[in-house]
């Protein structure tokens, strides 16, 4: 079977190969984005203008609800009882005592939950989005510590917890793989991401390595990150005959939709699946076993049912960022030009998900060497499902890279920035596609100035008192994407407009920025649109991942709107002052259509509808595929500097300066995507100075499963921090702009370290940066 | 007694098990304060009681039997914003809005903290009699407050816009 899958994968590699080929040499214009989107040359409208969200007066009164704050009409509270082992099988379950508690309406075990059948595995086709793909309390099999194994509902909460803790429950313990160095004896595998594998070998870059006149070679690590979105998952769900209703925290309706219609056996329009606030979900907002769970509870006692997590409960069933252990190894010419450029390392995943964290992304597409070798290697234990938390592979694979440019730029005596600019690559290093836009240089030299990094001075050489200061700066990159299963529905009025997309809003601004490109598209101000999200019953596989959404529904609309005033050209007819033109020719401008070079030729919508004797106008498109990818090299990048106090006594780091200067394309709105930027760079601050993920290697178990044992930045670690970009368009996606939302989080560990470097000449190639590292 | 709560009386709930937290958000609706922990390490759950800012979910009901808790959905006087949520709009100081009604009902009561010259880990003078409320002195003292999305400068910069001038009087007043 193994040799069959291999076979299969080769040849889907070659064809994909072949296509991407084709893909790369076909003309520009036959390319999504060929043709650069109208709205990048209007500069007067609403987009680009710093306006405060839209959902900001619900949210400051409360008032805006969260999947908890849904009270249905005999609702059920859940709790549940956890593994406590890593792997073997349940032998006793004791209920008696839960089952006659006060209040208690059901236990479920694996004895009388509903036959269903495992979570559709994320990425494996294109709806399913399940964490994981074992039985969800099917059998008498552990599978993970902290895997659900019991859930009691009961009128309240305070029984349902209460009963839950009368539960007791045997296991016969099985040999568990928990320890990393013992899954790594039994044999690593090679990581696949995206159907690709991540390897790539161009020369003999050991070999160039070996021969270069600087070079440097090094091992980092970095530990396993949760999530920590504030709002705990939540859900609350009902059946309504063989139709299942779900108020959820998540970051793919539709996938969810889908997703969990596949594991009770019902179509994907009999789940609806909303969401219109979530509660932060940085990757870890997905379909995990409490929403599969829940649904089965609810449909055993007839009731709908809210499961909230614990804190504890979301550590022991959400995963997070896993493990990993890199190599890097740069060889450089005499003037500092890449040599050779080595990333490799292992991961740590479970069998049951599909995410090696592919840390040698950045390095794919950052720098020009002549010889190139990357390789992802995955080590399986026996632990909760690891999945995408911001910016997977980028987040920690950027420490590593970039620590060793800083290395080897101070070996050889040069400024770390110059030595990047002097790696800067004229196409894709490992594709050869031409970048659709790249503005390295700007956002060093910009960000440079800025921060005033020419009064940077030797390592060890600047103190104030006990204060050992230092400054540092690293390459923050995260690609453009755009996945496949765009799709908007636009509902014109002689009023305004109707933007529907079953796509996502967890704070990122994607509602007020979209109603600003909706307005400037159709002509109409932004209190005339309207953007309805978080449903899955609007049009769209809209996942909020992989900064793609700014695109997604950017070209989702596009199309729509072409749609849209061909259309409405139809109805215009030939008394219209718009007769004879065709959707190119117009633009939406003064509430109508008009000739894009002679706004005399104007005509209103609602002038066009009224002659029409029409109410409205409803159309829906999807845009093309995202054939713009491959085309080109599409990715964002930043200049992340830093500036760092260490105390040289005790050893306690402060970060006292932070500047990230980005190159993302047109910035839609200044003040929301600042604000992405800033809460990216917050999530690195934590992810360099302290956020780890203790997990026991002798259980399997995460030992600090609580905000008060897992840190994330509070107020007093956070300085002032400072943003600014290039805003040049990319002239290849919707709108001019690539996403904001994880670029953030790229580079930031490593301009720590390089400062901390810079501070104290020590270097800390483990994260995270705690002060025992630096005594 | 009953418990007042946003000027409202309720009666205590039944069962001593249950929070102020679940009592606002499970009896009252009042789903403004949320719960990220439930044990007391997030700030999600800050509400005012007699103007100081408590968590709530380790508050149990029972024992604010006679006492006077505001939420954040009673803190503007009738329907418009109270001017720390307009400050907070203003300067995006938040972005999915989970940790933000705990954030804003924790910055009003450490305003009164301010005003009646209660000192922190970063007060310079502590016999000067007043303090001047600093970005340092926010942001000491707002750190039981975490916020994952990172909107830190903008509550920081909107609570000084809002209480950052202000004399003792005013902050008094913020109680």
């Amino acid at each position: 079977m193994k040799a069959v899958e291999d076979a299969k994968q080769a040849v889907q590699g070659a064809a994909s190969a072949v296509m991407a080929k084709a893909v790369q040499m076909a003309p520009d214009s036959w390319m999504p984005g060929g043709k650069p989107d109208p709205l990048i040359r209007a500069q007067h409208g609403h987009v680009g203008r710093p306006i405060s969200r839209v959902d900001g007066p619900v949210k400051v009164q409360g008032a805006a609800p969260y999947a908890a704050e849904f009270p249905l009409d005999g609702m059920l509270y859940a709790a549940l009882v956890f593994s406590t082992i890593a792997k073997g099988k349940i032998t006793a379950l004791d209920t008696d005592a839960a089952e006659a508690a006060t209040g208690v309406k059901l236990v479920m075990t694996y004895r009388n939950a509903p036959r269903m059948k495992p979570m559709p595995l994320f990425m494996t086709s294109e709806k399913a989005c399940g964490g994981n793909d074992l039985p969800v309390m099917q059998d008498a099999q552990v599978y993970w510590n902290g895997e659900p194994v019991a859930l009691v509902l009961a009128d309240t909460q305070e029984q349902a917890d209460h009963a839950a803790s009368l539960i007791h429950v045997a296991f016969e313990e099985e040999h568990a793989i928990t320890a990393l160095a013992e899954a790594k004896a039994k044999g690593v595998e090679p990581g696949q991401f995206m159907g690709q594998p991540l390897k790539f070998e161009n020369g003999a870059a050991e070999q160039a390595l070996a021969d270069a006149a600087h070079k440097v070679d090094q091992r980092y690590t970095t530990p396993r990150h949760s999530h920590n979105a504030i709002e705990l998952h939540a859900v609350a769900v009902a059946w309504e005959g063989d139709r299942l209703r779900v108020h959820d925290a998540t970051q793919m309706v539709a996938h969810s939709a889908w997703s969990l219609g596949h594991v009770f056996g019902i179509a994907e329009d009999q789940v609806h699946v909303t969401s219109p606030f979530v509660g932060g979900g940085f990757g870890g907002k997905g379909l995990w076993q409490h929403q599969v769970l829940a649904a089965a509870a609810a449909k055993l006692a007839g009731r709908p049912v809210r499961l909230m997590l614990s804190r504890e409960g979301v550590y022991r069933i959400v995963g997070g960022r896993t493990i990993t252990e890199q190599r890097v190894a740069l060889g450089a010419d005499a003037e500092g030009r890449f040599d050779a450029l080595i990333h490799t390392g292992t991961t740590a995943m479970s069998h049951h998900n599909v995410l090696p964290e592919p840390f040698i992304l950045p390095a794919r597409s950052a720098y020009a060497t002549k010889t190139m070798k990357l390789d992802v290697e995955v080590a399986y234990l026996d632990m909760v499902a690891n999945t995408f938390m911001r910016a997977p592979g980028e987040a920690v694979g950027t420490f590593a890279l970039e620590s060793a440019i800083d290395e080897l730029a101070h070996d050889m005596g040069v400024d770390p920035i110059e030595l990047r600019l002097r790696n800067e690559p004229d196409k894709d290093p490992t594709t050869g596609a031409p970048f659709s836009s790249r503005e390295v240089e700007k956002a060093f030299r910009d960000g440079a100035e800025r921060f005033g990094w020419a009064n940077r001075q030797a390592p060890g050489t600047r103190r104030e008192g006990e204060w050992l200061i230092g400054t540092g700066v690293a390459t923050a990159t995260y690609p453009y994407y755009r996945m496949p299963g765009g799709a908007a529905r636009i509902t014109l009025t002689p009023n305004g407009a109707a933007i529907d997309i079953a796509a996502h809003d967890m704070g990122m601004g994607t509602a007020t920025a979209q109603t600003q490109v909706a307005a400037d598209r159709l002509g109409l101000d932004m209190a005339q649109v309207t953007f309805n999200y978080g449903d899955s019953t609007l049009p769209g596989v809209v996942m909020a991942g992989g900064s793609q959404q700014t695109a997604a529904i950017g070209a989702s609309v596009m199309a729509a709107h072409r749609a849209l005033v061909t259309e409405l050209l139809k109805l215009a007819g030939n008394d219209s002052p718009l007769a004879g033109l065709d959707a190119d020719e117009v633009v939406g401008v003064n509430g109508g259509l008009a000739k894009i070079d002679d706004a005399s030729a104007h005509e209103s919508y609602a002038s066009i509808l009224a002659r029409a004797q029409r109410n409205e106008l409803v159309v829906e498109a999807e845009p093309p595929s995202p054939l713009e990818t491959t085309h080109w090299s599409m990715h964002s990048h930043g200049a992340m500097f830093c500036e760092v106090r260490v105390n040289a006594v005790t050893g306690e780091l402060r970060v006292s300066r932070f500047l990230g200067s980005f190159d993302c394309g047109r910035i839609l709105n200044p003040k929301t995507a600042a604000s992405q930027f800033r809460g990216g760079i917050i999530m690195g601050l934590g992810l360099a100075l302290m956020e780890e993920t203790q997990y026991d290697e002798r259980s399997g178990r995460i030992m600090n499963p609580s905000l008060a044992e897992y840190h994330v930045p509070v107020h007093m670690d956070v300085p002032e921090i400072e943003v600014m970009w290039t805003d040049i368009p990319d002239p290849h996606a919707p709108m001019g702009a690539r996403g904001v939302g994880e670029i953030g989080i790229t580079g930031v560990a490593a301009a720590v370290a390089n400062a901390v470097f810079n501070a104290t000449g020590k270097r800390v190639r483990d994260l995270p940066i705690t002060l025992d590292k630096l005594l | 007694m009953p418990i007042t709560i946003n000027g409202s009386p309720v009666p205590i709930p039944s069962d001593p098990r249950v929070s102020l937290l679940d009592l606002l958000r499970e009896e009252l609706h009042l789903s403004g304060t949320k719960k990220g922990c439930n044990q007391g390490a997030c700030g999600a759950c800050t509400v005012l009681v007699d103007g100081e800012r408590i968590v709530s979910c380790l508050a149990l009901a029972v024992q604010y039997d006679g006492r006077k808790v505001t939420t954040i959905e009673g803190l503007a006087d009738g329907n418009g914003l109270h001017p720390l949520q307009a400050a907070f709009i203003e300067h995006d100081g938040f972005q999915c809005g989970y940790c933000t009604p705990g954030q804003i009902c924790s910055a009003v009561a450490m305003a009164g903290e301010i005003a009646r010259g209660m000192p922190s880990h970063v007060t310079g003078e502590l016999d000067s009699g007043t303090i001047t409320l600093t970005r340092d002195e926010v942001r000491e003292r707002m750190s039981g407050n975490l916020c994952r999305c990172g909107a830190h400068n903008g509550i920081v910069d909107a609570i000084l816009e809002v209480y950052g001038t202000a004399d003792a009087r005013v902050l008094e007043a913020a109680e």
